[in-house]
């Protein structure tokens, strides 16, 4: 029989071992080749963890072979098998364009998980004893957890609303919104010192339940002003925020695994989050506060000249001779569900001799890197998908530079025009290649409701229409040749 | 104490996390969002032991029971997202 102690160490054993391997995972995660192997590592810590905790003093000390209601072994088999079901299901359906949106809800997912662990664990305590741990660690931790975990759950919620464009995707700002959140800070501070200094014992509970009130309207409140085209850093930041209330909820009961994943996930949403700032050249405080988008903005320049349309025909016979080919997608291109046939377009120019490749901003698509998940779901290599800073230094090289649904990533009001907002933004230099075609459904403005000089500049011609039905036209082209 | 020794884990563990993670190229920071997310649902330990400790208490055990159902949605949904994802990066030669 294995006495207590050795009960214990072998938890932490499992502890560590659930750590190694997810700080393997991620580090595997690093290259294509290993990633998927990595995350499979990374999947059987945490397996390792959840089996050791069944083991764990506690939990052992639950089981009751009398009275299954009273047996915590199965309300936690119960919970798992279900959670379990759901999740497996929502992978297998959710589509490679909805991914920013079932990354915020699971987010928010793990974020209200942290948030009902302190919970429990204070109102626990709150039973036995007013809410005193006569610990300020626990005590701090605990309203921390609670308070931050709420606001990444609403948060995470009305982001999943903005990217699934449930609510309008648009910036909400209005007068005195500073002010109001400030007030909410405020409070929710006051709320937590007198939860966590002594000397309020018949507030505890009231203490606790006005700081979650308050934690679920800030949620609402911060994501509020922030633009659906932000949205990539939005999810970046409540995601780091998810890993610090884990870590929170790790010092409440006193657990390493939940400490060092919680900080795993902290930094790496921190990491993110000034990646995306910095490829939109922002400000995470101008970002967070100045409402971006939320009114229409104009060019500081007049309309230039008019853009030159062509048909399908003659692009076919420009792209015919042209040796070097690159794609330059955007969000928009995953609207028009045009990826597939931009690979077999692809394919044809490559027969035709030509050299295709692939330009990605940072900032495409609705989350960081997501333009590279739906190329790779059209079965696209990698190796062609090249960042921006390995394709603009060849861009002159380049005979034709073919943008689909993308906009203020090639607009070079960003470098040249300093009344632009989006100035000062690094930029695919598209309007270098020696040709540009722009797919584009009609002559409105973009997403951002910006001008687009690229479109008016000699060496720019648009192709109206539907992306996806232009491009099967041009490979249909080489078909037939 | 016990607390000092959990902040220095804390620490070196964010210093180890930024390494980490600014290693990863940005092709592949999708999955790495989604992963990052699915491995933050370590979460429900902390709710399996709370619930496992109080089935005695309705409150504790409803609140602990969907905390284990979240966190386990998350874990489980994350990784197998994840692991969806990455099986469609392939090479050249069409083979993964």
């Amino acid at each position: 029989m294995i006495n207590e102690l050795n009960l214990t160490d072998l938890n932490n054993l499992a502890y560590i071992l659930a750590c190694v391997c997810t700080i393997i995972g991620i580090k595997m995660l690093g290259k294509p080749g290993t990633a998927r192997r990595g995350m499979l590592i990374s999947a059987a810590g945490t397996l390792v963890a959840v089996v050791a905790v069944f083991f764990d003093g506690q939990v052992v000390d639950s089981w009751d072979a009398s009275n299954v209601l009273r047996n915590g072994y199965f309300w936690c088999f119960m919970a798992i098998l279900i959670g379990s079901v759901i999740g497996l299901v929502w992978a297998q359906k959710v589509k490679m364009t909805g991914m920013p949106e079932l990354v915020a809800l699971f987010n928010g997912f793990g974020g209200l998980a942290s948030a009902l662990v302190a919970f429990s664990s204070f109102y626990v305590l709150y039973k036995a004893d007013g809410g005193y741990s006569y610990d300020a660690v626990n005590d701090i931790s605990t309203a921390l957890a609670i308070f931050i975990g709420t606001i990444t759950f609403t948060g995470s919620m009305l982001a999943w609303g903005k990217l699934s464009e449930k609510v309008t995707g648009r910036a909400i700002v209005f007068k005195g919104q500073k002010l109001i959140n400030l007030i909410l800070l405020l409070a929710a501070i006051a709320a937590m010192v007198i939860y966590i200094v002594p000397g309020f014992d018949n507030f505890t509970l009231v203490a606790v339940l006005t700081l979650t009130g308050i934690a679920l309207v800030f949620g609402v409140a911060f994501v509020l002003p922030i633009g659906g085209g932000d949205m990539p850093v939005v999810i970046s930041l409540l995601n780091s925020l998810t890993g610090v209330a884990v870590a929170m909820a790790g010092f409440i009961i006193e657990n390493t695994v939940l400490i060092v994943i919680g900080a795993l996930v902290g930094a790496s949403g921190v990491i993110l989050t000034l990646i995306m700032c910095k490829a939109m050249n922002r400000s995470i405080s101008n970002l967070l506060f100045s409402g971006f988008g939320a009114t229409d903005t104009v060019s500081a320049k007049g309309p230039g000249a008019e853009p030159k349309a062509i048909s399908v025909e003659d692009a076919y016979m420009i792209l015919e001779a042209a040796q070097s080919i690159v794609f330059i997608p955007g969000y928009g291109m995953a609207v028009a569900q045009a990826q597939h046939v931009v690979r077999e377009l692809a394919e044809k120019l490559e027969e035709n001799g030509a050299e295709v490749n692939y330009c990605i901003h940072p900032v495409a698509g609705r989350m960081p890197g997501h333009m590279n998940v739906l190329l790779a779901e059209a079965d696209i290599p990698y190796e062609q998908l090249k960042t921006m800073d390995e394709m603009n230094p060849t861009m002159q090289m380049q005979d034709v530079a073919i943008v689909i649904g993308a906009n203020d990533v090639v607009n070079p009001a960003a470098e040249t025009d300093p009344g632009s907002p989006i100035y000062g933004m690094p930029i695919i230099k598209a309007f270098e290649a020696k040709t540009v075609f722009v797919l584009k459904r009609g002559k409105g403005r973009g997403f951002s409701g910006i001008e687009n000089e690229l479109f008016s500049m000699p060496n720019t011609l648009m192709i109206y229409g539907d992306a996806k039905a232009t491009i099967s036209s041009l490979a249909n082209e080489f078909t037939m040749e | 104490m016990i607390f000092l020794l959990l902040l220095f884990i804390l620490i070196i563990a964010t210093f180890l996390g930024r390494e980490l993670i600014s290693k990863v190229p940005s092709q592949l920071h999708t999955p790495l969002m989604s992963a990052t997310n699915a491995i933050s649902g370590i979460t429900v330990l902390g709710a399996l032991v709370v619930c496992a400790a109080n089935t005695d208490d309705t409150l504790i055990l409803v609140l602990s029971f969907i905390a284990i159902v979240l966190a386990t949605i998350n874990t489980v949904g994350g990784y197998a997202v994840t692991d969806r994802m990455l099986g469609m990066f392939k090479k050249k030669d069409g083979k993964k």
